[in-house]
C-alpha cells in the first residue's frame, strides 16, 4: 500500500523547478488567494480554484503562489479571488468563473494588467 | 452544495479556521454493509460542551463576518434524510473530530463527487497544515501524507506546475484504484 508514486521523482521535480525559478522569479512574489468558506464553496469556488490551478499546470506558470481562505464578508460576491503582486496593493475580484479565473492568471498574474470590469471595491 | 466533497471541503475549512496544525480526512465506503462514512479530525482550538451542541443550530458561528453558521447543519440534514448521522467531538486545547454517516445506497444520498480535487485545493491552498487523507474501500486502503512530500520539497511552493502536476496525479490515481465502479 505504497502511499507516495515516488519521493525520487519528487527530488528531481524539484530541482528541476527551483532551476526554472531562478529565472524567472525577480518580480517578488505572486500570490493568489481564493476564498473557500461556505459561500466561497456553494458559489462554485473549487471550480474557480480549479481552473486556477489547471491555468498554472497547463501553461507552466512558475512563481506564484496559490492559497485559500475562509469568507471574507463580500459572501454575495463569491466566489472572490484576490491577487497581490509583490508588496503591492491587493486586488479584489468577484463572481470569478473558470473563464474568468484563467483571465486573472495570464492578463493579471503573469502581464500585470488588472481586470478592472472585475474588481470589487475592498 | 450537491457533492460530499464539498461539504469535506467546507468542513475541514473551520478545522483550519480553528488554527489547526493537523487535519485528517477519511472517507470509508462500505459496499458490503451498505455505509459511507466521512471523518474530519483536527488538533485545533477545540470548543466546550455548550458550543459543540450549539453548532448544529443554523443560527449559531464563530464567524465574525456573518451571523449564521450552514455548513454543518446542512450536512446533518443530509445525512439524516439517508439514515445517518452527525456526531461532533470536540475539547478545548485538543481538537475537534466531526463524524458523519450515510446508507450508501439511499436514493438521496449525494454523491461523493470529486474527491480528488478537494483533496489537492485543501493540501495547496492550506499549506501549513499537515494534511492526511485515509480512503477505504472496504479492506483496500489508501493513504496520502503530505509531510514527506513537503519535506522532500524543502520549501519549495507546492503551486510549482511540476509539482502542482505530482501532487495531482498522486491524488486522483490513489482514490481511482480503490474506486468502486458504480456509486451505488
Amino acid at each position: 500500500m505504497p502511499t507516495i508514486n515516488s519521493l525520487d521523482d519528487l527530488k528531481k521535480i524539484r530541482e528541476e523547478a527551483l532551476k526554472k525559478r531562478d529565472v524567472k522569479n525577480t518580480a517578488g512574489q505572486k500570490q493568489v488567494i481564493v476564498g473557500m468558506g461556505t459561500c466561497g464553496i456553494a458559489a462554485g469556488a473549487r471550480e474557480t480554484m480549479k481552473a486556477i490551478l489547471e491555468t498554472i499546470e497547463n501553461d507552466n506558470l512558475s512563481g506564484i503562489v496559490v492559497t485559500q481562505t475562509g469568507c471574507i464578508g463580500v459572501c454575495e460576491m463569491e466566489p472572490i479571488v484576490q491577487v497581490q503582486i509583490g508588496e503591492g496593493e491587493k486586488i479584489t475580484y468577484g463572481k470569478v468563473d473558470k473563464a474568468t479565473a484563467q483571465r486573472i492568471i495570464e492578463e493579471h498574474v503573469v502581464n500585470g494588467n488588472v481586470l478592472k470590469d472585475k474588481v470589487i471595491p475592498m | 452544495m450537491k457533492e460530499l466533497s464539498l461539504h469535506i471541503l467546507d468542513i475541514a475549512e473551520n478545522s483550519i479556521a480553528a488554527n489547526a496544525k493537523k487535519i485528517e480526512i477519511f472517507v470509508n465506503e462500505n459496499t458490503i454493509n451498505d455505509r459511507l462514512m466521512i471523518c474530519v479530525k483536527d488538533n485545533g482550538k477545540g470548543m466546550d460542551e455548550e458550543a459543540t451542541k450549539k453548532i448544529i443550530d443554523p443560527f449559531v458561528t464563530s464567524r465574525t463576518t456573518r451571523k449564521v453558521g450552514l455548513g454543518i447543519p446542512l450536512l446533518k440534514a443530509a445525512a439524516e434524510m439517508c439514515n445517518g448521522n452527525l456526531t461532533i467531538e470536540s475539547e478545548i486545547n485538543v481538537g475537534t473530530t466531526i463524524q458523519v454517516s450515510f446508507q450508501r445506497s439511499h436514493i438521496d444520498r449525494m454523491p461523493i463527487g470529486n474527491l480528488a480535487q478537494t483533496i489537492l485545493h485543501l493540501v495547496i491552498g492550506s499549506p501549513q497544515i499537515n494534511w492526511v487523507f485515509h480512503y477505504q474501500v472496504n479492506e483496500e486502503e489508501y493513504i496520502f501524507d503530505d509531510m514527506p512530500i513537503k519535506n522532500e520539497l524543502e520549501g519549495l511552493s507546492l503551486t510549482e506546475p511540476l509539482v502542482l502536476a505530482f501532487l495531482r496525479e498522486e491524488i486522483e490515481s490513489g482514490i481511482k484504484n480503490i474506486r468502486p465502479e458504480f456509486e451505488y
